[in-house]
């Protein structure tokens, strides 16, 4: 899961401090890992680096100096480009595919788009294994069939997600 | 304890029976019609006895007849009463002229006071005929002034056509027969009528052959929506409910249907009863009132059907184990064995054939045995024919794809198939040894009338006193009239009749033309006298024709008071040889000429008009009738028929016709909602075989396979049982044994009418339900 | 009118199906090359069934074009479809579809008899067919004897005897298990590649619909192809 495209998604939404990042961060997606303050400044570092975001303004009211960051246009276009990106399927995406669905409705995106994009690229991988599946032996069937049901409960997921958007923007948009 | 759970399971049962939404209430609702049909049979058959004799008892009520050749004296309580019954456009119409004689005179049942001569009193049937656009004709023959109603105790039947009207003068015309003087209704001494066997036998036997399809029917009608009902009962074994729980339940479900069956078969009956009124069969109506079932029968209708309708049930739930995942028809079902299934029709066939010959003189049939018998024969249909539809079809080999469907699907369930058409094959089965019966016995109840109606249709009696010779005139001048034979006919004796002559010979008079129709004469001239020889029981013709020989007329019925009318033989008389009469008699004694005939003796003779009809006019009959009524309202015209048939058997015969149909009806459409349940189970597989192209005229002509094969067979075997049956009853009577191939096939037609019509019912539901929706799955 | 895409076996676009106050289909398009196995996958009620049906000729849709081979399916008249679904398509259905009262094989040689084959032809050449369908075991039983993944195969046997170009499939693992889903479509599929069938699958199995070469997806009656989006 990338924590950088994850940021950039939330500050799409308006201009925020790093200290406002963490919070929203650990409010929507970490809910049992909470981000680390120096990892949210390490990845605003990288990304002021690679010009995704800009700092717009700096405050210091009483406490420690506060920068707040904004994103720029090639912030934003790399926030729609992983987000069109299915993840590569693989076991324990979830919280990745969650990350994206919960963007992409904050951000006022499809998010079935993304669901749809996501099945076709399991699916994709299913018809791999199945295929491999179908010419091997048996120890391939059954290395096989055990990545299948890992995707295929991924896929399931996916479709219960995809049947709770409604829902789910609801709920983000608390 | 055991009675209270019984009930509990019942009542559950019951309330499963409604539940359920629109299905459970279309299934209980087609129920109930089914057994409310039988019900409402029942009641009609335990009506009937007591609605017969209702009107017999009314009938005698009214008998205005004296049985002595007496004269009653005329007195204060007499009245004298003529028979003018008449005929209309083929119904009979009950006409009487009524003369009190004094304040005391007898008044008629349903009538409050004597009409005045020229009024007269109608029944409601003939009012409504006179006031009717046919009935115009009648009008002119009865041109009196309608001053009132029978009332319903004076009639027999509600379409009675009736009427009463005053007289004058009828006292010097009393005979005895078409007129008497009495001074009281109804018979003298009511009749213990000595009912006939054979037609107890017939009546007996038209009762259960009726009867038997309604059980069989009512019997199916309670198993209507049996999977679906398998699905429920397979539910509640899984929450819980033991095998013997689950079969009352079932059972409950019946009972509820039976139940509502009762309630619906009252209201058809009673609605029934309103419209019998209305209706006429064979000149046989009845009123609404007459129709009351007797309480003991009705009682035992009630208790029996629910009680049958349970029994049923678990009967039918036998062969079944239902599991809580589902029915288990126990697997494949054992081969039906033939033995046992052929013990029952052997058994009614043995009950019968015991009274082989009894019926002509050996006295009356043990009633017991041949009502036992019959219906042993005929349930004996309902064992028989699942084994030969299931030993028939499991030799069938396939044909088309719809033969392969419908076959296949037979030799599957053809217990459900056999039990469709059981109640059809015992109907026509019935109906057929019926037919033959009547029609084995049909010569005995149908009189040769000898009348021979190649020359002669109708006969008009004119009375004495009346000149024959303008009445033919008026005759020949009436529409549809072809020819008029006038014959005076009377009778000579060689002394006075007060001193009872030895020797008597018949007088004929009459034209030259018209004698030639009685003998065959040498030569004719106005004024000739021919005696006559050859004549059927004439021995004495050939001793009295000496001329100058005095002959005396008869007159008035022994009536010593009467001046003789004395004719002398005249010189001169031929001979001619006597030959067939168009009233098939062969007559002796003398013919006379008109120009012979001396004045007292043509008053003193009653004449005859033989009438050839001409059938080609419409309502011929009715001008005729109406010509005879204006020369006098008490002259009948008769017409003649080569045969005449016994009215009772007729009607009989009807009922069984009208009887038979109503059953098959019954049973075409129980028959078409068990096809429609059906194919409503199949509606997924009907869909997807029109998925993957399949034609609709396949499916539809399978579907008609599917009825037709089983009928096929049920008829065949309804065929030879009631042939068998049949044959057995002629025997019964000592009639002899011929099939009656004509009601074979009409009932057998029918039967397979019935099919037709019920695939042809089912094609609209069938192709509905062959729409893709059945794919859907909701 | 054609704008069926070039070289499509079927083709179908702006379908619309109401059936009384829902709308199952709104705007569907779907298109098959030959041979080709096309998954439709979607959430129920989604209107998958309904497109199957339509695609099909068995349910006319309100609007909107089916051409196969270049034929309008919408212009032909119910015979005719009838006609053109025992030649051309063949059927398999999540359950209920085998005659309870034939034997397997004469349900297997039920297309074949109803186009007029002979059946001591027609037979033996569903025998053939239940063989490679390796149930040719149960030849003489009914349908009620033999096992749900039994009947299934049996049931592609006959969608497969009269030599479909194209094979529709609803559900058709709906009512088995895993085990015996992927048996029967991998006889399927392999069946039907072998004869050059395409095969339409509608399924909300990912695990069926692995056995496709792509799918679309159908939601509130609307399609997705996903081959041409990605």
């Amino acid at each position: 899961m990338s924590i950088g495209h994850t940021l950039l998604g939330l500050l799409e939404s308006g201009p925020r401090h790093g200290y406002d990042l963490k919070r929203a961060f650990d409010e929507k997606f970490g809910h049992d890992r909470p981000l680390h303050y120096g990892q949210v400044y390490s990845t605003m570092s990288r990304l002021l680096k690679n010009g995704l975001v800009e700092v717009d303004g700096i405050e210091a009211a009483g406490g420690p100096e506060r920068k707040r960051y904004a994103i720029t246009e090639a912030g934003i276009t790399d926030v729609e480009r992983w987000l069109a990106t299915p993840e590569k399927p693989e076991p324990y995406l979830q919280s990745t595919l969650y990350t994206k669905v919960v963007l992409a409705l904050l951000t006022s995106r499809d998010a079935a788009d993304i669901l749809d994009t996501q099945r076709s690229e399991h699916l994709r991988g299913m018809r791999i294994l199945t295929d491999r599946k179908r010419k091997g032996d048996l120890a391939d069937q059954l290395i096989c069939d055990h990545a299948l049901f890992h995707l295929e409960a991924d896929l399931r997921w996916l479709e219960l997600t995809a049947a709770r958007l409604d829902k789910l923007r609801e709920a983000v948009a608390r | 304890m055991r009675a209270v759970q019984w009930a509990r399971d019942l009542a559950m049962g019951s309330r499963f029976a409604f539940a359920g939404g629109r299905e459970g209430w279309v299934r209980a609702l087609l129920t109930a019609v089914g057994v409310g049909l039988g019900v409402a049979l029942l009641l009609l058959t335990t009506a009937l006895p007591g609605a017969l004799a209702e009107r017999s008892r009314r009938e005698e009520a009214r008998l205005d007849y004296t049985y002595s050749r007496e004269v009653m004296p005329k007195a204060d309580d007499t009245l004298v009463v003529a028979d003018t019954d008449t005929e209309f456009d083929g119904q009979g119409v009950r006409g009487r002229f009524l003369e009190p004689e004094g304040d005391g005179a007898p008044l008629p049942p349903g009538l409050r006071e004597f009409p005045a001569p020229g009024d007269m009193v109608v029944s409601p049937a003939l009012q409504e005929l006179l006031d009717s656009d046919g009935g115009g004709l009648l009008r002119e023959r009865l041109p009196y002034d309608i001053v009132g109603t029978i009332g319903e105790q004076g009639l027999i039947g509600s379409q009675e056509l009736a009427y009463y009207t005053g007289g004058k003068g009828l006292a010097e015309r009393i005979n005895n027969s078409t007129v008497a003087r009495i001074d009281a209704f109804g018979s003298p001494q009511p009749s213990e009528q000595e009912t006939d066997p054979v037609l107890v036998l017939l009546v007996l036997v038209v009762f259960v052959v009726l009867l038997m399809p309604v059980a069989v029917f009512i019997a199916a009608a309670v198993r209507f929506g049996g999977e679906r009902r398998d699905r429920r009962l397979a539910a509640l074994r899984l929450v819980g409910s033991d095998g013997g729980m689950t079969r009352r339940i079932a059972a409950g479900e019946a009972l509820a249907g039976a139940l509502l069956g009762l309630v619906f078969g009252t209201g058809f009956f009673l609605a029934g009863r309103e419209v019998a009124a209305s209706f006429e069969v064979f000149q046989v109506s009845v009123f609404p009132s007459y129709l009351n079932p007797s309480p003991l029968l009705a009682l035992l209708v009630a208790v029996a059907v629910p009680a049958a309708a349970v029994l049923v049930t678990l009967f039918a739930l036998r062969g079944v184990v239902i599991e809580p995942l589902g029915v288990v028809r126990t697997a494949r079902p054992s081969r039906r064995r033939l033995w046992w299934r052929l013990l029952l029709p052997l058994a009614g066939v043995g009950m019968l054939v015991p009274m082989i010959g009894q019926g002509r003189d050996g006295g009356a049939f043990n009633q017991y045995l041949v009502v036992g018998g019959v219906m042993c024969l005929l349930v004996g249909i309902t064992a028989l024919l699942p084994w030969i539809v299931e030993t028939v079809v499991a030799r069938l080999g396939s044909g088309s794809v719809s033969w392969q469907l419908a076959v296949r699907r037979l030799q599957l369930s053809s217990g459900a198939a056999a039990r469709m058409v059981n109640g059809i094959a015992v109907a026509v089965a019935g109906a057929i040894a019926l037919q033959m019966l009547f029609a084995g016995i049909e010569s005995d109840y149908t009189e040769n009338t000898g009348y021979d109606v190649s020359r002669a249709q109708m006969q008009v009696q004119v009375p004495k006193g009346t000149d024959l010779a303008p009445a033919a005139a008026k005759f020949e001048k009436t529409k549809g009239v072809r020819e008029v034979y006038a014959l005076s006919e009377g009778y000579v004796g060689d002394r006075p009749w007060r001193q009872q002559p030895e020797r008597v010979v018949q007088l004929t008079i009459g034209d030259c033309a018209t004698l030639r129709e009685v003998a065959k004469l040498p030569s004719c001239e106005d004024g000739d006298v021919f005696s006559v020889r050859g004549g059927a029981y004439d021995t004495d013709t050939p001793s009295l024709s000496e001329p100058g020989r005095k002959l005396y007329l008869e007159t008035a019925g022994g009536d010593s008071s009467r001046e003789d009318v004395v004719w002398t033989l005249p010189e001169g008389l031929k001979r001619a040889d006597s030959v067939e009469d168009p009233t098939g008699t062969k007559r002796g004694g003398f013919l006379m000429t008109s120009g012979a005939v001396p004045a007292d003796i043509g008053k003193a003779i009653s004449g005859d008009l033989y009438l050839a009809v001409d059938d080609s006019v419409p309502y011929a009959h009715e001008y005729i009738r109406n010509a005879a009524a204006v020369i006098d309202p008490m002259t009948e015209p008769m017409v003649w028929y080569a045969t005449e048939r016994s009215e009772r058997y007729d009607s009989i015969r009807t009922g069984l016709s009208v009887g038979a149909t109503a059953v098959l009806a019954l049973i075409g459409a129980s028959l078409l909602v068990s096809q429609l349940e059906q194919l409503r189970e199949r509606r997924k597989l009907l869909s997807a075989l029109v998925a993957f192209g399949t034609r609709r005229r396949t499916l539809s002509l399978s579907v008609l396979w599917q009825t037709a094969i089983p009928i096929g067979l049920g008829l065949l075997l309804a065929s030879a049982v009631g042939m068998a049956l049949g044959a057995v009853l002629l025997r019964m009577t000592s009639t002899s044994v011929d099939v009656h191939w004509t009601s074979v096939f009409r009932m057998t037609g029918a039967g397979a009418a019935v099919v037709l019509l019920v695939t042809l019912l089912s094609l609209p539901p069938l192709l509905r339900m062959m729409r893709p929706d059945g794919l859907r799955t909701e | 009118m054609n704008s069926a895409p070039p070289g499509s076996l079927l083709a179908a676009r702006d379908l619309r199906k109401v059936y009384g106050p829902t709308t199952a289909l709104d705007g569907a398009a779907f298109s098959i090359h030959p041979g080709e196995v096309v998954a439709v996958m979607g959430p129920s009620g989604s209107g998958k069934s309904t497109l199957l049906h339509c695609l099909a000729g068995i349910v006319m849709p309100d609007s909107g074009s089916i051409t196969y081979n270049g034929r309008e399916l919408t212009a032909m008249s119910d015979s005719e479809r009838s006609a053109l679904r025992r030649s051309e398509f063949g059927f398999v259905f999540q359950f209920g579809q085998l005659v309870p009262e034939l034997t397997c094989v004469e349900n297997v040689a039920l297309p074949l008899r109803l186009n007029g084959t002979p059946r001591k032809e027609a037979e033996r050449a569903a025998l053939t067919w239940m063989e490679r369908l390796e149930v040719d075991d149960v030849r003489a039983k009914r349908p009620g004897e033999v096992s749900g993944g039994q009947g299934q195969r049996v049931a592609v046997a006959r969608a497969l005897v009269t030599g479909p170009r194209l094979l529709f499939a609803d559900e058709p693992t709906g009512a088995l298990d895993s085990l015996n889903g992927e048996r029967v479509m991998e006889l399927l599929t392999d069946a039907a590649r072998s004869a050059n069938a395409a095969v339409v699958l509608v399924t909300h199995e990912a695990r069926v619909a692995a056995y496709s070469d792509r799918e679309i997806v159908v939601r509130d009656g609307r399609s997705r192809d996903m081959e041409r989006v990605v």
